[in-house]
Parts: C-alpha cells; sequence; structure tokens
C-alpha cells in the first residue's frame, strides 16, 4: 500500500479511537453515543439473531432495483439522447438544474399512485440515480473517438452492436463515474424514503428504534449502512482501477 | 476520357468526377469546395501514393473510396460495382490517429473485424496468429494497446486491417505520428505486405520521401479545392525497399513532387506564390 493509503487508515482509525475514548470516559452521554465498541457488538448481536435479517434484505433488494433501473436506463436514455442532438440542446439545461429538485416533495404522490409498497422506495431511488448516469453517458459518448466509429463503420456494424461493441467500452471510464453516482444516489434515496414512509427496511428499522430510544440498536443499523456502502465502493474501486490500468489511465 | 489520372489496363477502383462540396456550418456562410473534380485509376496491385499540401482533401478522397462519405458528385466504382456512401468489402483502411481499442487485447482487437464478419473461431485464431507474425507482434497478443509504443499500436491497426484480406488497402498518414527511422522501418514492412498480398494500396502522406520511396505512382494535389496536377511514375522495381533512397533517381523523384508542390503548399498557407 502506498503512503498515502497508510495515513488513510490511520486517520480513520483514529477516529474511532477518539469516539471511543470520548464515550468510555463519559464526556458524552450514553443516550447521545455508544462506544464504537459497543455499536459492533449490537451489530454482532443483531445479525446473529437473524431478526434484523428481512429489513436487510428488503433495503438491499430495494436498492440493487433502483441501482440497475438508474444505470441500465440512464445509459440506454442517455444514448438516445445522444443521438439527437436538437433534444439534447434542449433537456441540457433541465438536466443541469435536476438535482436542485427535492424529489422527496413527491414521495406522497408517488404513494397516492403505487401505494404503500417497494415501488415508490425503488422509483424515488430511480429518479435520484438516473440523471447522474445520463449525465455520465452523454459525456462518456462525446468522448468516443471519431476513428472508432469508422472502423465500427467499415465492419459495417448495426447501431445495435456499434452501441454495445463500441461506444459502450469507449465510454466506461466516463460511466464508472455515473455508475459510483448511481449507486450512491441509490442508497441514498431508498435508506431517506424508508425513514419517512414505510413498515420495513433499514432506513424504518433506524428510525424505529430511535423512536423507542433503543440507542444501540440505532448505532448498529448505522454501522452496519456504513459498512455496506463503504465494501460496495471498495468493490467499485478496484475494478475501475484495473479497468482505467489496462487503458493507461490509472491514476 | 483520359485526364491526368487515369492509365490504361485493368482498373481495380475508379474515381469519375468525384468532387466534394461541405455545407456550411452556418447561415451565411459559403459552402466549402474541398475536392475535385478528381479523376483517378488505381491499377489493380498497384502502389499509388498521393501528396498534397495539409487540408487539400486528401482524407476526403480517401473515405469517398471507402465508403465512408458520399461524393457531392461523381462517381465511385470499386471491382465494377459503385460505392457510394457505404463501405464496399474487400476495402480496409489505415488512419493516421491510434484506432487501437483500448479495452481490447492485441489479439483482441486483431480478431475483431473477423469476428463481426462470422469467420470461425479456428479460422480466426489461425489468421489473428498469422497477422500478428507478420507484424512482429506475436510476443505482445496477451497486451493491450496502453502498454505498446505508438509505432506498435499502429501496427495493431494494420494487422487488425491485413487479416481481413482486403484487396484495396487506404492507408491515411499512418506513420504521421511515428520518428523518422520508425517510418522507414514501417515502409518497409508496408512495402513487404503489398508483396506479399498483391493488394493494391493508397497511401496518403505528407512525407514526399515517404512517397517517393514507396509508391509506383504519386499523385500530387492541388491545394483545396484538391485536385491531382500532377502524377509521376516512380518506375521502381516490385522488388523493394528504404535502400532505394540512396538511389539517384530518388533526389530527382522528391525534387519533382516538391517543385509541384510548392505553389500549392504556399497557398495553403495564405500566402502569395
Amino acid at each position: 500500500m502506498t503512503r498515502a493509503g497508510w495515513i488513510r487508515i490511520a486517520i480513520v482509525l483514529g477516529a474511532i479511537a477518539a469516539l471511543e475514548v470520548v464515550t468510555q470516559a463519559g464526556l458524552v452521554s450514553r443516550h447521545t453515543i455508544i462506544p464504537p465498541t459497543a455499536m459492533a457488538a449490537a451489530l454482532w448481536g443483531l445479525i446473529g439473531s437473524g431478526e434484523i435479517m428481512p429489513d436487510i434484505t428488503k433495503t438491499l433488494s430495494n436498492v440493487a432495483a433502483a441501482f440497475v433501473l438508474s444505470a441500465g436506463g440512464g445509459f440506454v436514455l442517455g444514448l438516445l439522447i445522444h443521438a439527437a442532438p436538437r433534444l439534447r440542446r434542449a433537456l441540457d439545461p433541465l438536466l443541469a438544474t435536476y438535482y436542485a429538485v427535492p424529489f422527496f416533495v413527491f414521495y406522497p404522490l408517488l404513494i397516492v399512485i403505487f401505494g404503500m409498497s417497494d415501488l415508490p422506495i425503488i422509483v424515488i431511488g430511480f429518479l435520484f440515480g438516473v440523471v447522474a448516469m445520463i449525465i455520465a453517458t452523454l459525456n462518456g459518448l462525446d468522448r468516443v473517438p471519431r476513428v472508432a466509429l469508422k472502423v465500427a463503420r467499415l465492419s459495417r456494424m448495426d447501431p445495435v452492436s456499434i452501441a454495445l461493441l463500441i461506444k459502450f467500452p469507449a465510454a466506461t471510464p466516463y460511466l464508472f463515474t455515473g455508475v459510483k453516482l448511481a449507486v450512491a444516489y441509490s442508497f441514498i434515496g431508498v435508506i431517506a424514503s424508508e425513514f419517512i414512509l414505510s413498515g420495513a427496511g433499514l432506513g424504518f428499522a433506524i428510525s424505529y428504534a430511535y423512536n423507542n430510544f433503543d440507542t444501540p440498536r440505532m448505532y448498529a443499523l448505522m454501522l452496519f449502512i456504513l459498512v455496506s456502502v463503504t465494501a460496495v465502493n471498495m468493490v467499485l474501486h478496484t475494478i475501475e482501477q484495473r479497468m482505467l490500468r489496462r487503458r493507461g489511465l490509472a491514476r | 476520357m483520359a485526364g491526368p489520372g487515369t492509365r490504361a489496363g485493368a482498373a481495380h477502383a475508379v474515381l469519375r468526377g468525384v468532387t466534394r462540396i461541405f455545407p456550411p456550418a452556418d447561415r451565411g456562410q459559403a459552402p466549402v469546395h474541398a475536392l475535385g473534380p478528381v479523376d483517378l485509376d488505381l491499377a489493380r496491385g498497384e502502389f499509388f501514393g498521393v501528396v498534397g499540401p495539409s487540408g487539400c482533401g486528401k482524407s476526403t478522397l480517401l473515405e469517398i473510396l471507402a465508403g465512408l462519405s458520399a461524393p457531392t458528385e461523381g462517381s465511385v466504382t470499386f471491382e465494377d460495382t459503385e460505392v457510394r456512401g457505404s463501405p464496399p468489402d474487400g476495402v480496409g483502411v489505415v488512419f493516421q490517429e491510434d484506432a487501437s481499442f483500448p479495452w481490447l487485447s492485441v489479439w483482441d482487437n486483431v480478431a475483431f473485424g473477423l469476428r463481426r464478419a462470422g469467420i470461425d473461431s479456428a479460422e480466426t485464431a489461425r489468421r489473428v496468429d498469422h497477422a500478428l507474425g507478420f507484424m512482429g507482434l506475436t510476443g505482445f497478443a496477451r497486451a493491450y494497446p496502453a502498454q505498446l509504443s505508438g509505432g506498435m499500436r499502429q501496427r495493431v491497426c494494420i494487422a487488425r486491417t491485413l487479416v481481413l484480406q482486403p484487396r484495396l488497402i487506404l492507408l491515411d498518414e499512418p506513420f504521421g505520428a511515428l520518428d523518422q527511422q520508425t517510418r522507414l522501418l514501417m515502409g518497409d514492412e508496408l512495402l513487404r505486405l503489398w508483396r506479399d498480398t498483391g493488394a493494391t494500396v493508397l497511401l496518403i502522406t505528407h512525407a514526399l520521401d515517404e512517397a517517393a520511396m514507396l509508391s509506383d505512382r504519386i499523385g500530387v494535389m492541388s491545394a483545396r479545392p484538391g485536385r491531382f496536377i500532377d502524377m509521376v511514375a516512380t518506375g521502381w522495381p516490385r522488388d523493394r525497399d528504404s535502400t532505394i533512397v540512396s538511389d539517384a533517381a530518388f533526389g530527382e523523384i522528391t525534387a519533382r513532387l516538391w517543385s509541384s508542390l510548392r505553389a500549392e503548399s504556399l497557398k495553403a498557407l495564405g500566402a502569395v506564390p
């Protein structure tokens, strides 16, 4: 590992150790924050008992669904918008200001339309991630070398093959930016929606524990979310670095 | 009809009155007359060089011949079939830019066109291995283009064209980005490839010595709109290599190319000749 990597680990471990010391010493009330070791122990207990498994399954499958829809849908929409330059010029300001809209105001509306199910949650996650993916796709497609498209034409490829075998791999470094954002936004959209209006899922479980003053359980669940988001991002980062190294673009 | 670019014999590719006018980019601007009219007969198995000042429409000529763009006027015929804005079978193109796919290994890059053409895997493997061997890339089959030098990547692109066994090979300043020594060596390889495959070759280059060394015949183009203003037959034997640069005739050919081109190059620069 690089020196910067070691420093990074030292900072994270240092922060955890500081929190441990502060909480153990009683400088902060245990009703506010519990020591990290207690969080880990509580999480271990929760997982061991299996009682939060349904919530974990529900949240992670909703996140997965929102991610697949926003990444896949964003790529396809990006391809279509890129193929129609006039439409793109019309949409550009809308795409640029999209994230100024707080989608959660539509959540009640989505519940009216789809009912109290997983669907409005997945739709919120999708709405969050899809535009980031569209923007990344447009960005990547702008940078597909013209000469690669000429080679494709010389091979007499049809538009679908060109999209999948030339444009998609050529734009991959840029698409990855969109994929990482789509993952993050799917997590945010799904878990935040569960907080507001839901009868299950990790977001709901955290808010339930909070309302019942069950501090260890609340922190255990928060820790679980942090660990899973970090794990997913590490996997994505590793894949991305391997791809960039192969292309001589690694930082 | 026998203009300056036509010649008797079995013509492999024929251009007649080929003109390209680009529509104006913005309202109020004039359309750009980039090329022509151009007449050209490429004999089967001929090595034809094209030189001309920058911006004279050389690349436009190549794209029209490759079927990548359509002429505004005139006709292109390859093997007695008209080419019109769609690439015909049997034509391979090597571009100046690095056209290798960075996401594929060298082997997969070279196999790309064969797989698209639906060639079976045993035949694909045989042809790819042969092309890699021919271009001196056997040891790099599993490498990715990013690990190779510019010259090696251009070899990958040539190998990728070569495996498709084109009967007409079009090269658009393929060695433009390479250093002089590498260019001389790549020129030798190109001659070897041309001899071994029997293909017709059209090479666009800005290097007069490169054209003089490689070509059977050289077309000199005018400043925009590009037309052929001179045709120079070199008279080199088919079995030649870069050592002919020391031949007395080589200097004469290069001098003639330059005397035809000098005024045109000045025009292209915007100076008064």
